[in-house]
């Protein structure tokens, strides 16, 4: 499916929808006074992501969460060790100095901070579409972010070769933090995502 | 001796002493194909299975893009009888409950390819292919070692 630029706008603009809810809500998770930028929301294919998330080998967590209802579709949650760091430490008190020390309490935390972002992301887009979209339960892995998104992107790759990309740089204190997310939408999705708001597919 | 980059959905071939890597294949499934004798070796980066609408990207898929490589190594002075081949990659990243459509495609890759090599007449001498991680892989074309390197795993030699 080829999109226009109106259409590329749209899906733009879906993405700036839901990020400043995902980031309040990242705040009172943690507690935390959580300023942010305006994201960077961007159509960008498979090389282009992996050179702005550190390149292929890049170890990053990932969280997958599949979407249903009126639309389905995946979205992609991708952390970097900074990310990480900030979220475990303010949760647990972990001082993370590498990935291979991550247990299954810090896992599951990430799977669930993941999983409330991700739904205040949805959510803010259905209530302003007034459509009906469940979010399924997170699956996360650690690995290079090449293989991370090889998997993902391909099962999307007949719907389009570009991704809508958000990326988000948070400031906590004197950090300055980055998350990015990745929304794919199915073909038919897609096209009731445009329709909804009064572009024709 | 140069190392050569194969991206994703791409393919090269070099000849000895050269190397061919692959970064980060997580779904995807890397292909390497050698003919000792010849003194030839290809590497394919494969990101789906059957190009069934004829995309002219042909070395995004086993079917095709394994033939074109089998094909161009020929021109090359290698022959099909004495190629032997060495696959890894097909992960399953992610387990999503409830959807049977998601997470299958590293699995069809796999099949793909190797039905791919069983058409073409090339026997698959060594393979890691599947379960839940990453891969980065190095061909040696001097000896047609594979060479795999995954997050938190010991360097693995095929």
């Amino acid at each position: 499916m080829e999109l226009n630029e109106l259409q590329i706008d749209l899906l733009k603009e879906i993405g700036n929808i839901g990020a400043g809810n995902a980031a309040t809500s990242l705040s009172h998770m943690l507690s935390k006074r959580i300023d942010m930028n305006v994201p960077e929301v961007s159509l960008l294919d498979y090389n282009h992501i992996i050179e702005s998330i550190g390149g292929a080998e890049n170890i990053v967590v990932g969280v997958l969460i599949a979407f249903e209802g009126d639309i389905q579709g995946v979205i992609l949650f991708l952390l970097k060790k900074e990310f990480v760091h900030l979220i475990l430490n303010s949760l647990l008190g972990t001082e993370l100095q590498s990935f291979e020390e991550i247990e299954d309490i810090e896992r599951s935390a990430l799977s669930e901070i993941s999983n409330i972002m991700v739904s205040s992301y949805v959510n803010s887009i259905a209530s302003l579409t007034g459509m009906k979209i469940n979010i399924t339960i997170p699956s996360l892995n650690i690995d290079m972010s090449g293989a991370l998104l090889d998997a993902v992107t391909s099962e999307f790759s007949e719907v389009a070769d570009k991704v809508v990309f958000i990326k988000e740089k948070y400031h906590c204190q004197n950090e300055t933090v980055y998350s990015y997310m990745l929304l794919l939408p199915d073909i038919p999705s897609l096209k009731i995502l445009l329709n909804k708001f009064g572009i024709d597919s | 001796m140069k190392t050569i980059t194969v991206g994703i959905s791409d393919m090269k071939i070099v000849r000895v002493p050269d190397l061919l890597i692959s970064y980060a294949l997580g779904s995807c499934v890397g292909v390497c194909i050698i003919d000792k004798s010849a003194q030839v070796a290809g590497m394919a980066h494969i990101l789906l299975s059957y190009n069934k609408n004829g995309d002219k990207n042909i070395f995004k898929y086993a079917d095709t893009g394994i033939t074109e490589m089998v094909r161009q190594m020929e021109g090359l002075g290698a022959l099909k009888s004495r190629m032997t081949a060495k696959i890894a990659g097909g992960a399953k990243m992610f387990e999503i409950k409830g959807s049977s459509s998601l997470g299958h495609i590293g699995e069809r890759n796999v099949a793909a390819t190797k039905e791919t090599l069983a058409d073409l007449k090339i026997r698959i001498t060594a393979q890691d292919v599947g379960k839940n991680y990453g891969r980065t892989i190095t061909f040696d074309s001097s000896t047609g070692k594979l060479t795999i390197k995954s997050f938190g795993k010991e360097l693995k030699v095929i």
